[in-house]
């Protein structure tokens, strides 16, 4: 109980922060759009072409700028030292992570409910919405996880803007390939079935990379 | 109470701290004065709980840490160098935010009891961006205070603090001591930190070189030069360590 009245505090003021300065939403809001309109324009994509390319575009639009909004998560702890605040306190440093994680998840959730109608509206995309937006929402779960953890050793470190998408990277690779192949096979209205396997990695994907970064958070965050 | 014993900690080879022993008694008040890199954040950053010592032991409140940090970590109040505040937010969220991170009940009495201590109670809606750096001070101290910490753990806490806020600071060492609470500061600034001390410790280049009561000086200027004494004294002692060594190698 007391575990989970700290991760409300956290992420109380997480919220509160971000609603105050808007600072991570507009970033990764504007970058996202400019990704989406600038592919739009280098790129004429028509009929079987977007179905096959799209999920791609929007995967990479949503990394860009999830990863720009994952990078001030805890740079803004490190600059102000507020960090150093919350591991004085007696709390579960997996509480500080899940709560870290949580509003990440909701920062990038609220970037894509604006970034995914304009993909559709850009790219003329006829798309199910229904299993569309569970699929984005599960690849957003590792991402989010994964990218907290990074973020937090990235922050640490003298080039922290650099270090974040240099770290990153590799360990997204099975969960952007999963994502898209599974956004492709929604796209085109496939049948589950042959995306299953790709469904099934994205799936294990989550489940172990939360796990792992929720445990191996105390080891980041501590010296 | 302060336990340490033969506390060493290494930062890749430079070595901050080296064979630290010290005790500090419930309500004593004690200031840690030294030049820059000689180790006092460094241990104070380890009784903390914010670094892990490379070896040695340390105990707070009786509590061995790092293996008790958690259980430690209620019974500290620490004031580093950064006021560890949210900018964005007002003073009053500040303190409602640490005082769920401590899992206090009665919360918003505590906050107005820390806020009139540290006399910041007039001003808990205004955020913190918007105050002085001696009130971000003032303000950093009530988050240290508010679970009514039995350690208090402060690093250089007069830095940008006026004459009004130092007379605040004064005050909560006295009543901290008034209280049975171990305090140890740290501080270049003799004249003000003095006042309120009743032992000090010098350190030089990771080591205590002198542990006096206060009976041992008489006033800031007794010793300002009771320091550069020692100080003289521990920088000779090393460089004959240091011809010796040459001369046998």
């Amino acid at each position: 109980m007391r575990f989970l009245r700290q991760v409300y505090a956290i992420l109380g003021k997480e919220l509160a922060i971000e609603w105050r300065t808007r600072e991570v939403l507009s970033a990764m809001l504007v970058f996202s759009l400019l990704v989406l309109v600038i592919f739009n324009f280098a790129f004429e994509l028509q009929g079987v072409d977007i179905l096959v390319l799209g999920p791609g575009l929007l995967w990479v639009a949503i990394c860009f700028s999830g990863i720009l909004g994952l990078g001030r998560s805890f740079a803004r702890e490190r600059d102000k030292g507020s960090l150093e605040g919350m591991l004085l306190a007696p709390v579960d440093r997996g509480a500080i992570f899940l709560a870290k994680a949580t509003a990440n998840f909701i920062f990038i959730v609220l970037m894509e409910a604006v970034t995914l109608p304009l993909f559709v509206i850009l790219f003329n995309v006829p798309i199910m919405w229904f299993p569309l937006v569970g699929y984005i929402i599960l690849g957003t779960l590792g991402f989010s996880a994964i990218g907290t953890l990074l973020s937090a050793i990235a922050a640490s470190t003298r080039m922290r803007e650099v270090m974040l998408p240099v770290l990153m990277f590799p360990v997204l690779v099975p969960l952007l390939v999963a994502a898209v192949k599974i956004t492709q096979g929604a796209l085109q209205n496939l049948p589950f079935s042959d995306y299953q396997g790709w469904f099934t990695l994205l799936v294990a994907y989550d489940i172990i990379f939360v796990t792992a970064a929720f445990l191996t958070f105390e080891y980041v965050v501590e010296e | 109470m302060i336990e340490t014993l033969g506390l060493e900690k290494t930062y890749g080879v430079r070595q901050a701290l080296k064979n630290t022993t010290l005790t500090i008694e419930a309500g004593q008040v004690v200031v840690l004065a030294g030049p820059n890199g000689a180790g006092k954040s460094t241990l104070l950053k380890i009784l903390a709980t914010l670094a892990r010592p490379t070896r040695g032991r340390v105990a707070v409140n009786r509590i061995e840490i790092p293996d008790g940090a958690m259980k430690a970590r209620a019974t500290i109040g620490y004031v580093g160098h950064q006021t560890l505040l949210y900018d964005e937010l007002s003073i009053y969220e500040n303190l409602r935010y640490y005082g769920r991170l401590y899992a206090l009940g009665g919360l918003d009495a505590r906050i107005l009891e820390v806020s009139r201590q540290v006399g910041i109670d007039k001003r808990l809606d205004d955020t913190i961006r918007t105050l002085s750096r001696g009130y971000q001070q003032r303000v950093a101290l009530a988050r240290a205070l508010l679970h009514n910490p039995r350690v208090l753990l402060f690093d250089e806490p007069w830095t940008g603090l006026d004459q009004n806020s130092s007379i605040v600071l004064t005050g909560l060492f006295e009543k901290a001591r008034g209280d049975g609470a171990t305090v140890l500061f740290s501080s270049h600034e003799f004249e003000r930190s003095l006042v309120a001390a009743d032992r000090a410790l010098i350190m030089r280049n990771g080591r205590i070189i002198y542990d006096g009561a206060r009976s041992e000086w008489t006033d800031a200027a007794g010793f300002a030069q009771l320091y550069a004494g020692r100080l003289a004294q521990a920088a000779e002692q090393a460089d004959k360590r240091g011809g010796t060594a040459k001369k046998k190698a």
